[in-house]
This record gives C-alpha cells, sequence and structure tokens, in this order.
C-alpha cells in the first residue's frame, strides 16, 4: 500500500479550479518530485496534503488514514513534515532551539512539572539537548547550535528548515521548493542533502521544484501539473521527452 | 548542566535575600519612609502585571490591550472574597493567599473565554477585541450591585505589605521565568515567531495561545488584588483603557519577550512620574518625551528578548567585556 495517497483530488476558489482530479501515490522510501510552470497549483496541493487547505473534493490518505479535516499538527503527529517555499525558520532563536520546538512532542512533561522544574523537567530538557546536538551533527551544523537562526548563510537556513522539518520524525518530508534562490553550488549541496536523508532516515521525499537539474538528477519518479491538472507522470527520461511537457515548459 | 544551574539557583536566591533584606534593613532605619514604601509596593504590582501581560505580548506575540480588565476581576473577585473571610478568624496570609488564588483563577477563567474567540483574529483586530472585552468587564463591574458599582467598593482589609507584595512578586516572576524556559513556553514563543511554521513542526497553536493568554490573565487577576488589598478601595474607573496602555508601555519599553525588560522598565516608570512631581505641568510632557525618544533610539525596548543573568554578568565582568554589546559577544568577539 502507498504510503501517500490521493484520489480525485480538487480544490476550488470560487470558480476558479486551482487543482482538478488530482491523483499521486507516493510509497515507502520513493522520492517523488512534482513540478509545473508558475501558477500550476503545486503548492495549493501541498497545503492541501499538510491540512492548511480543506480540500474542495477527493481524499488523502496517509499510510490509510485519511488526514482530510485533520489539523496541520495533527497531521505532522501522523508522520508528514514540511518545509516551505520561502523559508520559515523561528529567525529570532537559536538554531538548538529551532530544533527543539519540533521536538516539543517528543518531551513529555507537564506544563507543572515544566514550571516548578521536577525531576522529570531536567531529565527531559537534558536528553532534548543531547538528542538535538546529535540531530545537528548529522547536517555538520553544531557548530552554529547557538547561533540565532536569522545570522545563518541562506543554504544553511534551508538545511535548517529541512533539518527541522526532520526532526518531529516524519515518514514523508515535503519539500516546497528546497532550491529557490540556491546558486549551483548551492543546488548540489542540496542534492547530496536530499539524497543523504532519505537513505538516513528511511523516508519517502515529495519534492516541488523549478530547478530541472535537481529534479532530474535525483527524483525516481516525476509527476508534471499544469493549470491543476495532471499532464504527465513518469521516471525522468519519459518526462525530459514528453511532448506535452515539453509544450508546457517552452511553449509551441 | 544541572550542575551549573545549581550554582545560579543559589547566586539568585542569595541575591533576592539581600535585596530582601536592604529592603527591610532600610525601612526600620526610617530611611524609606511611608510614601517610599508606598512606591515600593506599587513597583511590585507593577511589576506583577507587567511581566503576566509580556508573556501574552512579548512572549506569545498578541497585542493585548485589555490586561486592566483581568486586572479589575482579580481586584474585586479578591476583594470581595477577603471581605466574606474578614469575620473568619484566618491569619492574613492565609487570607490573602486564598483571595489571591481565587482571583487568579477567575481572571484566568475569564482569559480561557475570552482567548478562544477573540485569539482567532491578529494584530490589530485582537487588539480591538480584547480593549473591547476590557471595557466590557469595567462596565458590567460599574453596573452590578456586589462590586459597589460607580461608588467603589470599601471595606476591603487591608492585607498587603511589604513583605508579602514582595514574595507574591519575587513567585510570579519565577513562575514565568521557568514557564518561558521550557518546551511549553518554547512551544508560545515559536506562535510569536512564525505561527504557521509553529503548526507545521507539530505545535497546537491554538492550545498554546489560549494557555498563553490564560497565564497572563491569572497573574493579573493576582495583581489586581495585590492592588486592591493595598488601596483597600476600589472604583471601577481606575481599570479603564488607560491602565491597560500604561502596563503595555511598561512591557515595550522594557522589551516585548524579557522578563528582566520588565522588571527594570517597571520600576523606572512607577518611579518617574513621582520623581517629576517637583516639575508639575512638564511631568507628563517628559514622561511622553522620554517614551518617544525610547522609541526612536532603542525601538525594541530596553532588553530586546534577551535576559539579564547573574551568570553572565559575572562572565563579562571578569572578561573585561561589561560595556561591549551583546551582540559581539553573540557573534563571538
Amino acid at each position: 500500500m502507498a504510503l501517500l495517497e490521493t484520489k480525485g483530488l480538487g480544490m476550488y476558489f470560487g470558480g476558479l479550479k486551482a487543482v482538478d482530479n488530482f491523483e499521486i501515490s507516493v510509497d515507502e522510501h520513493e522520492l517523488v518530485g512534482l513540478i509545473g510552470p508558475n501558477g500550476a497549483g503545486k503548492t495549493t496541493i501541498f497545503n492541501m496534503l499538510t491540512g492548511v487547505y480543506l480540500p474542495t473534493e477527493g481524499d488523502i490518505t496517509l499510510d490509510g488514514l485519511s488526514v482530510i479535516g485533520k489539523k496541520p499538527y495533527q497531521i505532522v503527529s501522523m508522520g508528514a513534515a514540511r518545509t516551505f517555499q520561502n523559508i520559515r525558520l523561528f529567525k529570532d532563536l537559536s538554531v538548538i532551539d529551532n530544533i527543539k520546538i519540533a521536538y516539543h512532542n517528543e518531551m513529555k512533561y507537564t506544563t507543572i512539572e515544566g514550571i516548578f522544574r521536577l525531576k522529570r523537567y531536567w531529565e527531559e530538557e537534558e536528553k532534548a539537548q543531547r538528542e538535538c546536538l546529535d540531530f545537528l551533527k548529522i547536517f555538520d551544523m553544531q557548530d552554529y547550535a547557538d547561533t540565532l537562526s536569522k545570522n545563518l548563510p541562506y543554504g544553511k537556513q534551508r538545511k535548517l528548515e529541512i533539518a527541522r522539518a526532520l526532526a518531529t520524525r516524519p515518514r514523508i518530508l515535503l519539500l516546497d521548493e528546497p532550491a529557490a534562490g540556491m546558486n549551483p553550488h548551492e543546488t548540489k549541496e542540496l542534492m547530496e542533502t536530499i539524497h543523504f536523508i532519505k537513505d538516513k532516515f528511511d523516508i519517502a521525499i515529495l519534492l516541488i521544484e523549478h530547478d530541472m537539474s535537481l529534479v532530474m538528477g535525483i527524483c525516481e519518479r516525476i509527476v508534471v501539473v499544469d493549470y491543476g491538472k495532471i499532464i504527465a507522470k513518469g521516471n525522468p527520461d519519459e518526462i525530459k521527452n514528453n511532448p506535452d511537457v515539453i509544450r508546457v515548459y517552452l511553449g509551441e | 548542566m544541572a550542575k551549573i544551574s545549581k550554582k545560579n539557583y543559589i547566586i539568585n536566591v542569595l541575591a533576592i535575600i539581600l535585596v530582601f533584606l536592604l529592603l527591610k534593613f532600610f525601612i526600620a532605619n526610617g530611611v524609606i519612609s511611608k510614601y517610599y514604601l508606598g512606591i515600593i509596593i506599587f513597583i511590585c504590582i507593577n511589576i506583577v502585571l507587567a511581566t503576566s501581560l509580556n508573556l501574552a505580548t512579548g512572549f506569545l506575540g498578541q497585542l493585548a490591550l485589555g490586561h486592566a480588565g483581568f486586572m479589575a476581576i482579580g481586584a474585586y473577585v479578591s476583594a470581595i472574597t477577603a471581605i466574606s473571610l474578614k469575620g473568619s478568624g484566618l491569619p492574613t496570609t492565609v487570607m490573602l493567599i486564598v483571595s489571591l488564588l481565587l482571583a487568579g483563577i477567575f481572571a484566568g477563567v475569564v482569559g480561557i473565554a475570552i482567548g478562544i474567540p477573540a485569539l482567532r483574529l491578529k494584530g490589530d483586530y485582537l487588539g480591538i477585541i480584547t480593549l473591547g472585552f476590557g471595557e466590557v468587564i469595567r462596565v458590567f463591574i460599574n453596573n452590578i450591585k456586589m462590586t459597589g458599582g460607580a461608588q467603589g467598593l470599601t471595606g476591603i482589609p487591608r492585607i498587603s505589605n511589604i513583605d508579602n507584595v514582595f514574595w507574591i512578586t519575587v513567585i510570579v516572576v519565577t513562575i514565568l521565568y521557568t514557564l518561558t524556559n521550557s518546551r511549553h513556553g518554547r512551544a508560545i514563543i515559536s506562535i510569536r515567531e512564525d505561527e504557521i511554521a509553529a503548526e507545521a513542526v507539530g505545535i497546537q497553536t491554538t492550545k498554546y495561545k489560549v494557555m498563553g493568554f490564560a497565564i497572563a490573565a491569572f497573574f493579573a487577576g493576582i495583581g489586581g488584588g495585590m492592588y486592591a488589598h493595598y488601596i483597600a478601595f476600589l472604583d471601577p474607573n481606575t481599570f479603564n483603557f488607560m491602565r491597560s496602555v500604561e502596563i503595555l508601555v511598561i512591557v515595550v519599553l522594557g522589551g516585548m519577550g524579557s522578563l528582566t525588560g520588565s522588571v527594570i522598565a517597571a520600576i523606572i516608570l512607577t518611579i518617574l512620574p513621582e520623581a517629576l512631581r517637583d516639575f508639575a505641568n512638564f511631568r507628563l510632557l517628559i514622561y511622553s518625551g522620554l517614551l518617544v525618544l525610547m522609541m526612536i533610539f532603542r525601538p525594541q525596548g530596553l532588553f530586546g528578548t534577551t535576559e539579564f543573568s547573574m551568570s553572565g554578568f559575572l562572565y563579562r565582568l571578569r572578561h573585561n567585556q561589561l560595556f561591549s554589546s551583546r551582540k559581539n559577544l553573540e557573534e563571538g568577539d
């Protein structure tokens, strides 16, 4: 059974069909790319998958359970984490605090235990500190632990956002244009990071991207949307040679 | 980590006890007259009000303009409880604690009731709606019998004194500090930083917004109770919109998201109007002028979002960096 599956998914804003009859399935440990020109409805699809928008029609299942009507934080606890097109970090907090916030639900002490600093507070805070540092080490960012996240270089901010999403221990990671605004060198580094986390955390990844070198380079399967409709599906080679895709991207 | 904190705890506790003893010493010596003592008690009350509002405005990031309303609820609930307990022969400290707890709980419950619908809104809209609720509470109190209406409430036992007010303030600030440094506090701060991102990493934003708002209301209620038991007379019109603004000014001046900032600003802004009494007509002019200058030259407030820490202070003292800005320290300068 597919990890993430949508059936007849549609989203209308008034009379505008932003997404229409969108169907996709992502298996465990699979890397799928979602591409399409500007305004094709990619981010709308992401927002439906993560509970920001309520779809007008259709169904989304995560590991067999429907996520329709669930709040974003509930979907996170069901195992889907995301990043944003324009980076959304907790800017005025340190790098490690960014991770710790995502780690929130891993800690179990109550408000009272936190306020009066009882034993469990110390145990779990120390454990969190240790594990979050280990987590940063995986991304080679342990030296930045106490830096304010807004002071990080751009590429590192992207990396931190991905790390933060992974700290919620997802089974599928949704990346919304991770290479946006990156130079070729940073993009290459990002490709390696994505490959690395897929194997390291054993997760599936759904990726929206404009950067063709990135998409063609790492995706196993690609779905192309235009005007809210799927126009092509297949592996990178099939997509490259698909006449519809060429028409959409290059014109006739 | 635990070891260092233990040392810090002891330093902090000792520092607070030292301040308290100095205070007692000066009172016994007559250096602090009754007039000054009154100002110190008002400073403590303002600290409680400002730090609690800081939780809602500075840490949670929600503009709340109805803090005087919660203070009013606390003041009246506490006053009425104490009046009805007057003949029961309870020791005054117990009476005060019971009254203040009830005051806090009442204000907190109203905070939840107002917070659930109001916190769906953001920014200016939330400001207006909390302003509205604050006024509703005041007008409500003005028009019911139990509170004495516009004539005011008299006969309140005068059981706030410097000892209990000082320690209650210390406890409130400590609780707020430990709260904001726990996982729940981080969740609250993450909402200020970016609500959408907070929800996307699994934070139950609605729950924590209401929680932060309710805790702020709870402590505002306690602050109101302390006020009621010191003044011993309550007039609904003291809890008007301007009172809310005064508390907000303390928070903004001290730095949104800094408890130490609120404490320092509460001290400054309580003393300043009194100290300027000699200038009579220019008093308000100087006061407001200072605020304008402050916002132009240091819009983030005295402390920004940072806290003063004894260990950090000692560290800087040892490394001769007392006057270099924090920014340099952060960049490893």
